[in-house]
């Protein structure tokens, strides 16, 4: 496993004492917990108990009202951009475009992520979800599962370090899944970092697994 | 198992990427949807159009109401497309993407803004001198007309930009829009109105122009980082 960066520093990323509220309520306070280079954390809870917002915190879209978050050893708001840069965020929302095909929405969701790829690049990661006789389709025509898919082709040619994914099997058909821990067993692998809220049992064969119960 | 595929490099973000990314995408969207554009454009040909329809054809009084009339009508057509500005965006988690993305936000705010310009403010602008031909507008002042809207509408677009993006997950939000949108025009109407009319009656359109101007420089430089901030809250 070699470091990816410039910084020399690990790939780590520190959550310390956070805490949220949703209005008058408490979400969660005092979480902490650790994630290095080829781990994968699994946040887990009922529904309702704040796994989405913890990850959104992580990520820095929604502010938490406690605590901090370290990325690299540095908290993630002095570098946001930084932070960005090496974050890759599977939300609940596809983020597609039902009017461009599914090659248009993987260029311009890996241009926004300041990744350049070249298009035959772009149609291999289409063909190795499942989607190369698909490709031109526009995105509406797809089904739920075929979407999800072309989220997983953009998580191929990300190089963010760290995955940051709300149920990412949501959808998914059984070869869908295999694909996904497929994914994620490679990135883990190349000492990536992932995140992920799910209900599922997530068993990458590399790399190292483990719990975060919220209650 | 495969050996991991070698990584690339780390991605970064710059305000030509973001702007340009937007811009890219949000006109092959409009393209793929015409419709939008056109009803713009429809919409201020049709109001402009009325009007001689209900005065009456009396030259002088089309000629002394024509650059208002056509103003407003522009004014309102900008509007209508701004509504869908960043909702939908909003509503399928593209925004949350943007947000997240390296690029800064004053790159992709801006380059979305430029791009609403490019099908909404613009087409007004190209067609203003044709629809100044029923007022029977003298050439000059068709001219100054143009001029007018080509400084006025991106002004407007910014504004609107700004306001859409404030907005944004309001209840009733496009009712709350038109409230904060259509006072802050006021200022653009009156002077890019009044610039074509001072032309008309013989006076100087350069003050009227270069306020208008002014007015554009610094909508450039404050509103796309008003836009980025305001969809970071509204993200949240």
């Amino acid at each position: 496993m070699t470091s990816r960066h410039r910084s020399g520093a690990p790939d780590v990323l520190q959550v310390r004492d956070l805490a949220c509220r949703r209005g008058p309520a408490l979400l969660f306070s005092g979480i902490d917990f650790e994630v290095a280079g080829g781990e994968l954390l699994c946040v887990r809870g009922p529904n309702g108990c704040g796994k989405t917002t913890l990850l959104r915190c992580v990520t820095g879209l929604t502010r938490p009202d406690g605590g901090t978050i370290l990325w690299r050893g540095e908290p993630a708001q002095t570098d946001p951009e930084r932070m960005r840069a090496g974050t890759a965020y599977a939300g609940h929302l596809p983020s597609l475009k039902d009017d461009l095909s599914a090659e248009e929405n993987l260029e311009f969701a890996l241009r926004l992520r300041g990744v350049a790829t070249t298009a035959e690049e772009r149609r291999e990661a289409l063909a190795a979800v499942g989607l190369e006789k698909r490709r031109r389709i526009p995105a509406r025509r797809l089904s739920a599962g075929q979407r999800r898919r072309i989220g997983l082709a953009r998580l191929a040619l990300d190089p963010a370090d760290l995955w940051v994914l709300d149920e990412p099997l949501t959808a998914l058909d059984d070869a869908g899944q295999e694909l996904f821990v497929d994914l994620l067993d490679r990135h883990l692998a190349g000492g990536g970092l992932a995140l992920a809220a799910t209900h599922h049992r997530l068993a990458p064969a590399s790399g190292v697994v483990r719990e975060l119960r919220l209650a | 198992m495969s050996a991991p595929a070698p990584k690339r490099h780390q991605a970064s973000g710059s305000f030509s990427g973001g702007f340009s990314w937007a811009m890219a995408r949000d006109l092959r969207l409009a393209w793929r949807h015409p419709d939008e554009a056109v009803l713009t454009v429809a919409f201020f040909a049709l109001v402009a159009s009325l009007f001689p329809l209900g005065i009456g054809a009396e030259p002088q009084l089309l000629a002394r109401i024509g650059p208002g009339v056509i103003w407003v009508g522009a004014l309102l057509a900008a509007f209508l497309a701004l509504p869908g500005l960043f909702a939908a965006d909003y509503a399928d988690g593209s925004l949350e993407q943007m947000t997240l993305s390296p690029h800064p936000a004053l790159g992709w705010a801006a380059g979305k803004v430029a791009a609403h310009w490019i099908v909404s403010g613009l087409p007004l602008t190209l067609l203003s001198p044709l629809i100044g031909l029923q007022y029977g507008l003298s050439p000059d002042t068709l001219g100054v007309q143009a001029l007018s809207l080509l400084i006025g509408t991106p002004v407007l677009s910014l504004l609107g930009g700004a306001c859409a993006a404030l907005a944004l997950g309001a209840r009733g939000g496009g009712m709350l829009l038109a409230l904060l949108a259509l006072p802050l025009f006021v200022p653009v109407l009156i002077f890019g109105a009044g610039a074509a009319e001072a032309q008309a009656t013989g006076l100087s359109a350069t003050p009227h122009l270069s306020l208008l101007g002014a007015a554009l420089i610094a909508a450039l430089v404050g509103l796309p980082v008003a836009v980025g901030a305001a969809v970071r809250i509204a993200v949240d």
